[in-house]
C-alpha cells in the first residue's frame, strides 16, 4: 500500500539485493583460473540459500552484454565450507556465451541470480567400502565436489583430458594422491586416444564391486551405461549427463508444437508463428502484426524462431519471450500457447 | 492537413529505399545493445526509486515550508521520471531483449492510474500503428478535441481549450478513460459488456490503490504535516500530469504534422508505414536533461520510426533520420518545447470552430493547376 505499484522488496533490493527473502541471488566475490580454459566462481549466495549436497549442480542466471542467460553448472565446494560460499568451475567452451563469459570477463561484485541446488547425482547416506569416479573433461566438476565433501577408505578415480595441463584440479588431485586419499589415473586423449570401456578390467580390475559415479561427455557415459549393464551391476553405476539443448536452425521451417494446446502442425520458414497458430485454431495474442507493439510475445519453450526482419535466431531458454508476428520457425519448436 | 502532400515529389521506390536505409539504422542499434545500455536503465531505476524514497521522506516533514519545496519537487521529478524514461519506455517492450522479469513490458506496472496492460493495448498497438490515421488513432484529440481540419466539428468542440487544460491537469485519469475508450463505451448496451466491466473494475483498483498511497496513507505517516503532505503529493501528480500532457501534445499535434485518411493506408507497405511515422510526429529540441526528462519523448519522430528500441539511443538515432529528411527533402518538425507547446495549443484554439471545407488552395499547387 504504502509503495504501491511497487513492492516494498524492490526499494529493499536496492540495499541489500542478498538478505533473507529476497528473490535468491548471488554475489561473485572471486574467479580463479584452474586451466587455460577453466575458472572457479565463487559465489557469496543471498541468505535464502538452503545449502547442498556434494554431487548437486545450480542454475545460474548470468547478464552477458546485458542479455540474462541461464545455465546450470556444477558446484565444486565441499557442503560444510567454513565461510558459505559456493564454487561452481566452468569450462569455456566453444561459443558457449555463459562459460566464456565467466572464464574470461566476469568480475567481483557482480550480482548473479541462483537457484537452490538440485540434482541427484549425490552420494547415498551409507558410505559404500568401494568407490570409482569415472570422468572426463569438464566432468570432474560434480566428482570434485564429491571428493572435496566426504573422504571413503578406497576411492579410484579414471579421468579423460586431453593433456595433462587440461586436467581441471590437477594439483589438488596430485596432493590428495600423495596423501594416499586417491588413486588415479589419468588418460590423456590426445596420445592415448579415448578411453576404450573394455580397458577398464585393466585400469580398475575391481570395477564392478565398486560404487560408480561417472561424469562426462554423452559417448562415454552411454558405453559405461552399457558395459555395466552387460555385467549386470548396473545398479551400481550413477551416472550425470550434460544436456545442451540441441536446436536444430534451419531455414525451413520445421515441426511447431503449441504445447499448451496440444497442437501439431508443420511450418515453414517464412510464416509468422501468428499466422501459423491462428490457421491452427489456436487463440494465439496478437496487436500490430509488424514487430511493434509486443502485443504478441509468447514464451518459447524449446527449439528455435528466426526474426523475420532481421534473420536473427532465437534459442529456447527459460524467460525467453518471442513476438510471435515477426518470428518464424527455425527447425521444430515449442511454443506455449 | 495541408492541401498539398509533403511526399508526392517521392516516387514509390524511393519510399521502398528510405524503408531499407531505416531497417539499416535499426539493426546497427539491435547489433550493438548491450551491457551499457542494461546498465543505463538500471542506473535510472535505481536513481527513480532513491528519489522518490528520499523525497516522502522528507515530505513527512512537509509542515516545514523547505521541506515541502524539496519533497514535492523531488516526488514530481520521480513521478515524471516513473512515467516516461522508465514505465513508458519499458512497457513499449525496450528493454525486453534484456530478459530481466523485472525490467519487462509483461511485469512492469507504473505510477498511473491506468493499468499498464490497458495502456499497452491502447498506446502501443492502436496508437503506434495507426499514428495519426483519422477515425483509427483515438490520440488524435483523444477523442475530446479536434485538432486536425479534416476532423469534423461538432459544437462540443467549442469547450476544446477547457476540456485540454482540465485534461492537462488530470492527465493520469484522462488517459485511463481513454484506455477504457469510455466514451464509447458508456452507451446503455456496452455498458453492460463483461469485457468492459472487468477492464472497468481494475482501472478502480488501480485508482483505488493509488489514491490511497498518495492521499491517505502517506498524509496519515506525515502525523502532524498529514494536510500539507497531501497537499504535496497532489501538487506532485498535477505538476507531473502537467507536465507529461505538454510533452505528449508536443509529439503530434504542433502546426507541420500531417495527418492520414483511413483509405491511405489500405495496403501501406513498410516503407509507407515508416513515411506516415516521420511525417505524422514531432520532436522537441533541448538539452540532455530536457531529453531525460520527456522520457526521450523529445524524439517523438525516431521513437515512432523505432518504438522498441532502447530510449536511451534515440539521440544518436536522430542523428541519422535527421540526414534522412534532409536526403528526401522533408520537413523534419522540431522546436524547443515553448514554441511546440504554443503552436499545439494554438491549435487547439483555432480549431475549435469550424473551418471551411474545401481548404484553401495554397499556391503552390495553384500554380501546378495553372501549370496544367
Amino acid at each position: 500500500m504504502v509503495t504501491t505499484p511497487l513492492l516494498p522488496s524492490d526499494y529493499l533490493d536496492l540495499v541489500s539485493p542478498l538478505r533473507a527473502g529476497a528473490e535468491l541471488r548471488g554475489r561473485i566475490e572471486a574467479v580463479h583460473p584452474e586451466t587455460d580454459d577453466a575458472a572457479t566462481v565463487v559465489i557469496r549466495p543471498g541468505r535464502g540459500w538452503r545449502g547442498h549436497t556434494a554431487g548437486q549442480y545450480v542454475r545460474i542466471g548470468v547478464d552477458v552484454d546485458g542479455v540474462r542467460l541461464w545455465r546450470a553448472y556444477s558446484i565444486t565446494s565441499p557442503t560444510n565450507r567454513q565461510d558459505g560460499r559456493v564454487t561452481i568451475t566452468v569450462k569455456a567452451i566453444l561459443d558457449g556465451k555463459v562459460s566464456n563469459h565467466l572464464v574470461r570477463r566476469a568480475t567481483p561484485g557482480t550480482l548473479i541470480q541462483l537457484d537452490q541446488p538440485t540434482g541427484d547425482f549425490v552420494l547415498p547416506q551409507a558410505k559404500p567400502a568401494k568407490v570409482l569416479y569415472l570422468t572426463a573433461g569438464s566432468g570432474i566438476t560434480p566428482v570434485m565436489g564429491m571428493l572435496r565433501d566426504t573422504e571413503f577408505d578406497d576411492v579410484v578415480m579414471v579421468h579423460c583430458a586431453p593433456q595433462p595441463q587440461d586436467v581441471i584440479f590437477r594439483n589438488e588431485l596430485h596432493d590428495l594422491v600423495a596423501d594416499k586419499k586417491l588413486r588415479l589415473t589419468e588418460v590423456h586423449t590426445d596420445t592415448d586416444g579415448k578411453l576404450d570401456i573394455a580397458r577398464l578390467d585393466e585400469l580398475v580390475p575391481d570395477w564392478a564391486e565398486r560404487e560408480t559415479w561417472a561424469c562426462g561427455p554423452a559417448g562415454l557415459l552411454d558405453a559405461a551405461e552399457e558395459h555395466w549393464t552387460e555385467h549386470g551391476v548396473q545398479e551400481r553405476l550413477h551416472t550425470e549427463r550434460f544436456r545442451p539443448s540441441i536446436v536444430v536452425a534451419g531455414d525451413g521451417g520445421g515441426e511447431v508444437t503449441f504445447s499448451a494446446t496440444g497442437k501439431t502442425v508443420d511450418a515453414d520458414g517464412a510464416t509468422p508463428l501468428l499466422d501459423i497458430g491462428e490457421e491452427a485454431g489456436v487463440l494465439m495474442p496478437s496487436g500490430c502484426r509488424m514487430g511493434i507493439c509486443f502485443g504478441c510475445i509468447t514464451p518459447l519453450k524449446a527449439g528455435a524462431v528466426r526474426d523475420l526482419r532481421t534473420g536473427e535466431i532465437t534459442e529456447a531458454e527459460p524467460g525467453v519471450l518471442i513476438q510471435t508476428c515477426v518470428s518464424a520457425a527455425a527447425g521444430p519448436c515449442d511454443i506455449e500457447r | 492537413m495541408t492541401a498539398i502532400d509533403p511526399t508526392a515529389h517521392l516516387t514509390a521506390e524511393q519510399i521502398e529505399e528510405l524503408g531499407r536505409e531505416l531497417d539499416a539504422i535499426r539493426d546497427e542499434v539491435i547489433a550493438s545493445r548491450g551491457e551499457k545500455d542494461a546498465a543505463y536503465i538500471r542506473k535510472v531505476i535505481s536513481a527513480q526509486r532513491k528519489l522518490e524514497l528520499v523525497s516522502r521522506g522528507v515530505l513527512l516533514f512537509s509542515i516545514f515550508p523547505p521541506a515541502w519545496l524539496i519533497g514535492t519537487a523531488g516526488l514530481s521529478v520521480a513521478k515524471i521520471m516513473d512515467n516516461m524514461e522508465i514505465g513508458h519506455n519499458i512497457l513499449h517492450g525496450q528493454w525486453d531483449w534484456m530478459r530481466d522479469p523485472k525490467i519487462h513490458s509483461t511485469t512492469w506496472e507504473w505510477d498511473h492510474v491506468s493499468p499498464s496492460e490497458q495502456w499497452k493495448h491502447s498506446h502501443n498497438e492502436l496508437h503506434h500503428t495507426y499514428t495519426n490515421v483519422i477515425g483509427k488513432d483515438n490520440d488524435l484529440g483523444y477523442g475530446i478535441m479536434r485538432v486536425d481540419e479534416d476532423q469534423k466539428w461538432h459544437p462540443f468542440h467549442l469547450g476544446q481549450p477547457l476540456w485540454n487544460f482540465l485534461n492537462a491537469c488530470f492527465f493520469e485519469y484522462g488517459i485511463a478513460a481513454y484506455d477504457l475508450e469510455l466514451g464509447k463505451n458508456l452507451h446503455k448496451r456496452r455498458r453492460k459488456n463483461p469485457e468492459f466491466r472487468a477492464r472497468a473494475k481494475a482501472v478502480g483498483r488501480k485508482i483505488r490503490k493509488q489514491v490511497l498511497k498518495d492521499y491517505v496513507i502517506h498524509p496519515l505517516l506525515s502525523g502532524p504535516s498529514f494536510l500539507t503532505t497531501l497537499g504535496a503529493t497532489f501538487t506532485a501528480n498535477l505538476v507531473r500530469n502537467i507536465w507529461t500532457h505538454s510533452v505528449i501534445m508536443c509529439g503530434h499535434f504542433p502546426e507541420g504534422v500531417q495527418v492520414f485518411e483511413r483509405r491511405s493506408i489500405k495496403g501501406e507497405t513498410r516503407g509507407q508505414w515508416y513515411l506516415r511515422q516521420m511525417m505524422g510526429s514531432a520532436n522537441i529540441s533541448g538539452s540532455r536533461t530536457m531529453h531525460f526528462m520527456t522520457g526521450n519523448l523529445s524524439h517523438q519522430i525516431e521513437h515512432h520510426l523505432f518504438p522498441d528500441l532502447p530510449s536511451n539511443r534515440y539521440a544518436e538515432v536522430a542523428v541519422k533520420v535527421h540526414a534522412l529528411f534532409e536526403k528526401y527533402e522533408l520537413e523534419y518538425v522540431t522546436g524547443p518545447l515553448p514554441k511546440q507547446v504554443f503552436s499545439a495549443w494554438r491549435k487547439v484554439f483555432r480549431l475549435s470552430l469550424p473551418n471551411k471545407k474545401p481548404k484553401v488552395k495554397t499556391p503552390d499547387r495553384e500554380q501546378e493547376l495553372v501549370a496544367a
